[in-house]
């Protein structure tokens, strides 16, 4: 027993000596290259910081109809707040069902071998660079008037069936730029993932069912959640697919969109801004969080 | 739900009579990687019986065929068509590792990081639908058992290797499995602590009684813990028998060679009870015609040259410690490597006499 | 029949079930885009294939946009270049700062990702959008562009700074009487060529199909090649968006193999140094 003991107290208290005799001399010869950064930085402080600050003053000014403060008329104002939950929603939604279709697909990827998996691969990820007005297009094509849907339920009930310039379009299209974001990450966290330990749960006795639950789902479930947040995010944010469907559809960017060029009330873009601003940032930042810490590389 | 039932008076039951494990013809045969590879025989069909309650050790180099063999007793992996397995006088070969009732102990631990040690060692137990009175009588025996007392909630990325070897092995031994399975659970130990789990593990099993296999590479945990040990080269088993027998009797130069050093004695005549060899000549009273004959450096004395049967000039030295290896040139095509009590002191370039038993010669049969 | 085949066969019928549903998966990612591309070559959707294939829609959006597309390259181009030239010094500063300073500043900079495109945009006109020969000059979606793409160049390059270990190849370097410029250039640099490639192709597909920010701060003056792509959704018909998508993936599509073959190339460099 005690030599265990020794050796897993011994570990930390090496290393800790390690560091403390090598960083004070290297931090001093290495601080001299901080100026790098200056570029960098200078052109985020004038061309993004010092407007966003602007940004979240003004959406505390007076909105134009009612002169209430903007970030109060976000929060009181049903018009606003609707906007805001259908968005949250909808966006929810989105991350949970990518989750769950890509999850599936991303695992049965990583674990099978089979020709022509490279393939069919490369067309699962290939409109992972998809602008969103191009997906919101592709929506169309598929259940616009002149879509796939409308084309087969023309032929088959005589009626044209459409979805494409409603919320369930824009599911669909968020969907649709999800999917390979969370297949790509499944896939890595799967390779990533010990199979011994697999093994050992079932040579004690565990069916695939008892593997899946207790074991592949607790070892990838960090990468699970931070893609999740991660289409949560960019569902939230994004404008072009639903800018593409039609602009009756009562989300947040729409909604900032409509301020801003319609009625150029500023106050309320601005609030609206920062507040989805705000809810992407700090999802992101837990996704972050969660694939630093326990996958390891970046999000 | 049947089989369930069946799982719960199996695991209930108390240490039963080991059974007896077999293998029939169990090759395997990895299809070739894309392209021009050939199928790869990582596996030749061999024969292999272990004793109720004994501990088989397979031992040889990597790719040597001992892993797969291992993946076959539990079910990770399928023989080839023709390959059977036997748990006593039942066939496991169709049967998945779930079904097979093995404890299985791996190199790298795979203890699972979302559970603590306590649940870590219950998880078997809770697969079968123990009551969870059973399952904390159970898991508190296995605490005891290795030793881990004090430990029971700690998660287990803050154990030492050492501890999660401990863990890893009470969680193999809860289920109270048919046949016990370690793959190199020691080599990602370092020396000190390896010794030391050596010796408990070799306890633990002799007190069990489990039919066990465990592979290595290292000949030292070998000869410790196996009651039988099968060397392994090429995919096909070079030796099989007690390490006594292996060790000092081996059936081919790579057994011998990879189990402790060897010294080659090539014979290059013999007359009236002498053979001729480089640096002298030994005395046999027994001879069978072997060109080559074969000793242990640790068999071979250093003596007055005068009394000596080989003379020869030490080369190099090197001080181990508890002994020192001599390397001495005899003219032959290879020094002789000599094994000698460490408090005595000898300078390369100094000639020096050794003598050699007649009963630690030994010849092997595929040599030319 | 024993048990065992039939367990056997249950084990393929279940990898056949979740190959059936993953295909259908890439189904429904890959069935609009191949009718987009059809839509683009036929000469009247409504009529469908049998109208016959032409080339004209392709022709008539070359004249409609060619300025657009043009704008996009250049555009994307420059922002290559300054992110290069912001974002290579950033990563080695980023690399000797203080880990809490560090991770600070990577986490300002990746502001303008987190945050949507449109605040962003949104923020930079209330700002900005006053200065009249800024706002309506091309350089005004350039800075927009830089802010969202800067951390993706700036991310590969410090990674792969960490990984083959800069600091130890520079101190190697130094022993044998480098002055700083000296192994910035001789060293650094050519070590991180794979990184600054991976960073590289990423701002370029990034540019070329931004659209969030460009769409706020685009003039009639200076419209890029998805804001075009908008307005031929908007207003065109179908076949002409159709033919317009088809060019834009023709342009992505080169920067997607390179990112994947590079991809692949990583991994088994990557594997190669495990074993």
């Amino acid at each position: 027993m005690s030599p265990d003991r020794r050796e897993s107290r011994r570990q930390p208290r090496s290393g800790a000596v390690f560091e403390g005799r090598s960083v004070p001399k290297g931090r001093r010869r290495l601080r001299g290259w901080s100026w790098m950064l200056a570029p960098a930085l200078g052109f985020f402080l004038a061309f993004w910081l010092l407007p966003f600050v602007r940004l979240i003053v003004m959406g505390a000014g007076p909105d134009n109809n009612t002169g209430i403060a903007g970030y109060w008329m976000v929060l009181t104002h049903e018009q606003y707040l609707s906007s805001l939950m259908s968005t949250l929603l909808l966006s929810i939604a989105v991350s949970v069902s990518a989750v769950l279709i890509a999850g599936f697909c991303g695992y049965f990827l990583a674990r099978h071998q089979f020709p022509g998996k490279s393939w069919l691969l490369s067309m699962l990820t290939f409109p992972l660079a998809f602008p969103g007005v191009v997906v919101g297009f592709l929506v169309i094509m598929l259940g616009g008037r002149q879509g796939a849907l409308a084309q087969l339920s023309l032929w088959a009930t005589g009626e044209r069936w459409t979805f494409a310039y409603s919320l369930t379009g824009l599911f669909v299209g968020y969907l649709y730029f999800s999917i390979p974001r969370v297949i790509m990450t499944v896939m890595a966290a799967c390779e990533k993932m010990d199979t011994s330990l697999e093994e050992a749960a079932r040579s004690l006795g565990a069916n695939t069912r008892q593997v899946v639950v207790d074991v592949i789902i607790p070892a990838i479930r960090p990468a699970l959640i931070s893609t999740g947040a991660i289409c949560f995010a960019t569902s939230m944010g994004a404008f072009g697919t639903v800018f593409t469907l039609g602009t009756r559809i009562n989300v947040v960017p729409i909604a900032i969109y409509g301020e801003f060029t319609n009625y150029a009330n500023f106050a309320m873009a601005a609030a609206l801004s920062v507040i989805l601003g705000l809810v992407t940032w700090i999802s992101l930042f837990f996704a972050r969080r969660l694939s630093g810490e326990y996958v390891g590389g970046g999000a | 739900m049947a089989t369930n039932i069946v799982r719960n008076e199996n695991s209930n039951r108390p240490a039963t009579a080991p059974i007896s494990l077999r293998l029939r013809h169990c090759g395997r045969t990895f299809p070739g990687t894309r392209g021009s590879h050939a199928p790869h025989v990582a596996l030749q069909p061999l024969d292999l019986d272990v004793e109720p309650g004994e501990t088989l050790v397979l031992l040889g180099p990597s790719g040597c065929g001992k892993t797969t063999t291992l993946r076959i007793i539990s079910g990770l992996e399928q023989p080839d068509i023709g390959g059977q397995v036997w748990f006593g006088e039942e066939d496991v070969t169709q049967l998945p590792i779930e079904k097979r009732d093995v404890g299985m102990v791996f190199q790298n631990y795979a203890l699972f990081p979302n559970m603590n040690v306590e649940a870590n060692i219950a998880y078997g137990l809770r697969i079968r639908g123990l009551s969870p009175d059973d399952i904390r009588r159970r898991v508190g025996e296995m605490v005891d058992m290795v030793h881990l007392n004090g430990l029971e909630r700690r998660p287990v990325h803050e154990l030492s290797g050492g501890q999660k070897q401990r863990v890893a092995l009470a969680r193999a031994l809860a289920v109270r499995p048919r046949v016990l399975l370690f793959d190199e659970p020691l080599a990602a130990l370092d020396a000190k602590l390896r010794d030391r789990l050596r010796v408990d593990i070799g306890q633990l099993l002799r007190s069990l009684g489990i039919t066990s296999v465990y592979v290595t590479h290292d000949q030292a945990e070998a000869m410790a813990l196996g009651d039988r040990i099968a060397v392994m080269e090429n995919g096909r088993i070079a030796q099989l028998g007690t390490p006594r027998e292996i060790y000092h009797h081996p059936g081919s130069a790579f057994v011998a060679d990879f189990i402790g050093s060897v010294n080659r004695l090539e014979i290059k005549g013999a007359e009236e009870g002498q053979l001729m060899v480089a640096g002298g000549r030994l005395s046999v009273a027994r001879y069978h015609g072997a060109s080559v004959l074969y000793c242990r450096p640790e068999d071979i004395e250093v003596c007055p040259v005068t009394q000596a049967a080989i003379t020869g000039r030490v080369l190099q030295t090197f001080f181990l410690g508890q002994s020192q290896r001599l390397f001495v040139d005899t003219g032959a095509e290879t020094p002789l490597q000599v094994e000698s009590p460490s408090r005595e002191q000898w300078l390369p370039g100094q000639t020096i006499g050794l003598s050699i038993a007649e009963e630690a010669l030994f010849s092997i049969a595929d040599a030319q | 029949m024993t048990t065992a085949s039939v367990r056997r066969n249950g084990r393929r019928g279940m990898f056949y079930w979740q190959l059936a549903f993953t295909l259908l998966i890439c189904l429904f990612m890959i069935v609009p885009v191949v009718m987009s591309v059809t839509a683009g070559l036929t000469e009247n959707y409504f009529v469908g294939l049998s109208s016959g294939l032409t080339t004209r829609w392709l022709v008539e959006v070359w004249n409609l946009y060619a300025q657009s597309i043009w704008l996009s390259i250049y555009l994307a181009l420059s922002c290559l270049g300054v992110t290069l030239v912001l974002g290579i010094p950033a990563a080695y500063g980023l690399l000797k700062s203080q880990k809490r300073w560090a991770s600070l500043v990577e986490e300002l900079l990746l502001m303008p990702v987190a945050v949507p495109g449109l605040a962003t945009a949104l923020a930079l006109l209330l700002a900005y959008g006053g200065f009249r020969g800024f706002r309506s000059s091309w350089l005004f979606i350039l800075v927009g562009h830089v802010l969202f793409t800067l951390p993706f160049m700036i991310r590969p390059v410090l990674a792969v700074m960490q990984s083959i270990n800069v600091v130890k190849l520079e101190e190697a370097a130094s022993s044998l009487g480098a002055r700083p410029v000296q192994r910035f250039l001789s060293v650094v640099l050519p070590n991180c060529t794979s990184g600054i490639l991976a960073g590289a192709l990423m701002v370029l597909t990034l540019s070329v199909g931004e659209f969030n920010i460009t769409w706020m701060l685009h003039t009639p003056l200076t419209k890029t090649l998805p804001v075009g792509l908008a307005d031929s959704y908007a207003s065109m018909r179908l076949e002409v968006g159709s033919a317009y998508t088809l060019i834009f993936l023709m342009m992505i599509l080169p920067f997607l193999i390179v990112v994947q073959w590079l991809g692949q190339v990583m991994t088994r460099k990557a594997s190669a140094r495990v074993s």
